[in-house]
């Protein structure tokens, strides 16, 4: 087992952890910390091939982690906007209440 | 594995296993904040420092506390939680996850040429991040911009509410709200 493992099987952990809390959590904004901790996930999966990788100098997985990084924070973002917005209008953010679009 | 790698692991895993599992969420959001910091300290391990405080200023400064907002201005029952704060079909999400995991895991530990040392130290310096964001990835740079822009004025226009009604109505219906509350007081 190598060193590289080690960062691939922690962030193996870690997706799976969030995508635990993605389906069980009854809580919107539960819901979005899963997505939070599966996106970290992938990011570290990034650095560390960009570590172990043969060619460490060249700066690419470094860069997308930057970008995922960005596009994590708008996610974030316009996520807690929606949750807010629904909340405003259902008076909960349990999301087993909301269902009306359900068939 | 060495100790720094297995403790800052650790750490990570069990606030990772703190957001899941807390009945508050407040308790969770906070444990997610030790998980960023953990995954923070991880990269500064592999030697990406610009990255490890970028996780630090865009995460556990900025998601986390505007996760607490929204923890904030969406609670409606009290400091103690009433209810089961896990879905009915609690086991099967929890029979998902370690599914995926034992896929995951059992494809990790099964390839081949996962390079087993680590080539030496590269050189992730500030100034070689800025110069290849300002040459190669210029464009996905100025895309990224529009993207927060827009994500910006689009969470604030969900997020604002309705300002349709004209503002009298609106004034007599709060006139109206306010008014019956004094009298009975």
């Amino acid at each position: 087992m190598s060193a590289l493992s080690h960062y691939l099987l922690l962030s193996a952990v870690l997706f799976s952890l969030g995508l635990t809390a993605v389906l069980i959590r009854r809580n919107a904004i539960l819901v979005l910390v899963g997505v939070e901790l599966m996106l970290n996930a992938a990011n570290l999966n990034f650095v560390a091939f960009w570590r172990f990788g043969p060619d460490p100098n060249n700066l690419d997985g470094l860069l997308f982690v930057l970008f995922s990084i960005a596009i994590a924070a708008a996610e974030a973002a316009v996520g807690l906007a929606l949750i807010i917005a629904v909340y405003r209008h259902y008076k909960t953010t349990d999301i087993e209440k909301i269902s009306e679009l359900k068939g | 594995m060495t100790f720094a790698f297995a403790t800052v692991a650790l750490i990570t895993l069990a606030g990772a296993i703190g957001a899941l599992a807390f009945r508050q969420i407040v308790h969770s959001v906070l444990s997610l904040a030790i998980t960023f910091t953990g995954i923070a300290m991880l990269y500064l391990q592999l030697g990406a420092q610009f990255l490890g405080f970028a996780q630090f200023l865009v995460y556990i400064g900025a998601v986390t506390i505007l996760i607490l907002f929204a923890v904030l201005l969406t609670r409606n029952s009290g400091p103690v939680i009433s209810g089961n704060p896990y879905s009915r079909n609690w086991a099967s999400g929890m029979g998902v996850g370690v599914a995926v995991f034992a896929c995951l895991s059992w494809a990790i530990t099964r390839t081949p040429g996962l390079t087993p040392t680590a080539p030496p130290e590269p050189q992730a310096t500030v100034k070689a991040i800025g110069l290849k964001l300002m040459s190669d990835y210029v464009i996905p740079l100025e895309v990224i911009a529009l993207l927060l822009t827009a994500a910006m004025v689009g969470a604030v226009v969900i997020a604002m509410g309705d300002t349709k009604k004209p503002q009298s109505q609106a004034g007599n219906k709060a006139m109206e709200s306010i008014n019956p509350s004094k009298e009975r007081a």
